[in-house]
């Protein structure tokens, strides 16, 4: 069905913490370019599933992966340089990370450490960041004040500039408009809708109407296992192939 | 008519009455703190203020010490303190930042983590048994300062550790995940977001050792410290790292219990001093971290 190749491709992924498996052996693949929408109630792995596609999981003690995730084709687990994977998929978290650096540090924290050291290049990446991130107009004047003294909404989008200040190939966004406005979320949608021409963007979502808006394709994972997998229109008709998608986005349940 | 805001039901008055009784109870208790050391600096300080001036501070001790100053000890514990803390501030931030930033969760770690814990408690006469055996004798250092020094290094180690560890701790994980998301290495995000943010409680931490190294008599008895021991009078370095040195806390110690009429004011003029010097030195601390916490940044 998908012709080129596929851009994230994902077989049998198992996750467990410990003694407690998260992820159950899901397989799916995300075209390039695709805005796959990823829906699901809480503790259904969603998080967990975009860890392990960045291989920060990692980190985790006690967690185990096993399955394979190929980001181009390669191998997650084997790629020579995990920073380069890394910098290839954007993350942004649920909640607002400002790191406790200046909003220009912020955004020039991630190409400084891939190596950039040229200033000319430098400014020109934080304010192209800014302004995808629809923040620039606000902080042009004061990129030297604490990323930490922004409001939430505001650090939030920091939060975006610098998942995008890596050229990523790959955007994966957890929830990432829990923490603000309404019509903040809107304007970055819109961005998305930009991004969307040369990024992938894997967008997980509580709000259902989020992905209905967004996505072209999308996921709905419950317990670790994916329930229902395909374009938006049909997981948000009135006939998904399964009926907990129904319930679940019409809020039946969940 | 609306109805009073304040309705002195029996609950409420019973919550307002144990409040009383909480904030009174517990300044109650900062009282019983801070009483008694200010009755201890108070009373030190009018018993030895006689003796101490600039020539009590730069002379040596004369007539079997019963006479002169103290310079000898003074130079000697700042020499002591100093080098044990160039040998253990190192070790043990670097130690404490593989602990908690690196090394991963398992048997080894956790005893290594034990034994940190547990070292912070082993009596200073049990790392002065230590230091005679390891430093003194099969390292054959000799009894000298460098001896000495390694000693309370080895002794401040486990409490450097463990205050760097709680304050690498207080660097919030998301952090850590926001900065590892984006393709910065372990090193990276230590280097450029954990450890500037924790700077501050890391450099508390050992600052506070150096009352602890300054104080103590034990470890430096056995390695390395000496009754008496003249040097030239206000000489800045003194000693070579192979002499043995006096120590403030071991010339107090010698002073009231091995100096027959030994002047009345003489012991408390010494532990004045050394209490002086250890609150110079947290003085300081305090001024450099609160300089760092004013550049805290969230």
């Amino acid at each position: 069905m998908v012709s080129p190749a596929p851009k994230i491709a994902v077989e049998n992924l198992r996750l467990s913490y410990g003694h407690k498996e998260v992820l159950h052996g899901i397989a799916f693949t995300v075209a390039p370019r695709e805005i796959l929408g990823v829906i699901g109630p809480a503790q259904s792995g969603k998080t967990s599933l975009l860890r392990c596609i960045n291989r920060t999981v990692e980190f985790t003690p006690g967690a185990v992966m096993t399955g394979t995730v190929r980001v181009d084709g390669e191998d997650v687990m084997r790629v020579p340089d995990v920073y380069a994977l890394r910098r290839k998929i954007g993350m942004v978290a649920p909640l607002p990370v400002g790191l406790p650096l200046t909003i220009y540090d912020n955004v020039a924290f991630a190409p400084r450490c891939a190596g950039v050291t040229d200033p000319a290049e430098l400014d020109a990446r934080v304010e192209r960041c800014l302004r995808q991130a629809a923040l620039w107009e606000e902080v042009k004047d004061r990129l030297d004040t604490l990323g930490t003294k922004l409001s939430g909404g505001q650090q939030q989008r920091l939060t975006i500039a610098r998942a995008l200040s890596h050229d990523p190939e790959i955007l994966c966004l957890d929830e990432f408009s829990i923490a603000i406005d309404p019509v903040t979320t809107m304007r970055i949608e819109d961005v998305l809708k930009e991004l969307r021409a040369h990024v992938t963007i894997l967008l997980v979502t509580n709000l259902t109407q989020q992905a209905r808006r967004l996505a072209d394709r999308t996921m709905f994972l419950w317990n670790g296992n994916i329930v229902e997998i395909g374009p938006t229109e049909e997981v948000f008709s009135d006939h998904p192939k399964d009926r907990r998608t129904f319930e679940y986005v019409n809020g039946i349940f969940g | 008519m609306n109805p009073p805001t304040f309705t002195a039901t029996p609950h409420v008055l019973r919550k307002l009455r144990r409040e009383r009784v909480a904030a009174l109870a517990l300044s109650g208790m900062v009282l019983a703190m801070v009483l008694p050391l200010f009755a201890i600096l108070a009373y030190l300080f009018v018993k030895g203020a006689p003796l101490i001036n600039w020539a009590f501070l730069v002379t040596n001790p004369t007539d079997g010490m019963r006479a002169g100053g103290i310079w000898s000890a003074l130079v000697g514990t700042v020499y002591l303190v100093v080098i044990a803390l160039l040998v253990a501030a190192p070790i043990g931030v670097l130690c404490a930042v593989y602990l908690n930033e690196y090394a991963r969760e398992s048997w080894l770690t956790r005893l290594i983590n034990l034994a940190v814990v547990n070292l912070a408690g082993v009596p200073s006469i049990v790392h002065a048994l230590f230091g005679l055996g390891a430093f003194v004798l099969f390292a054959g250092l000799g009894r000298s300062i460098l001896a000495a020094s390694l000693t309370l290094a080895i002794m401040t180690l486990p409490v450097i550790i463990a205050s760097t560890k709680e304050a690498l701790n207080a660097v919030p994980v998301s952090f850590r995940e926001a900065c590892w998301n984006v393709g910065a290495s372990r090193w990276q995000t230590i280097w450029r977001v954990v450890l500037p943010n924790s700077i501050s409680g890391i450099l508390t931490g050992v600052i506070l050792q150096v009352s602890r190294t300054a104080g103590e008599t034990a470890p430096i008895m056995f390695t390395g410290a000496v009754f008496f021991k003249k040097v030239a009078d206000g000489a800045l370095f003194p000693y070579a790292l192979t002499d043995q040195c006096m120590a403030l806390s071991m010339h107090l110690y010698t002073v009231t219990t091995q100096v027959n009429n030994a002047p009345e004011a003489l012991p408390y003029a010494i532990a004045v001093v050394l209490l002086g010097a250890v609150l110079l030195v947290n003085a300081t601390a305090i001024i450099v971290r609160s300089y760092l916490r004013s550049r805290k940044k969230w």
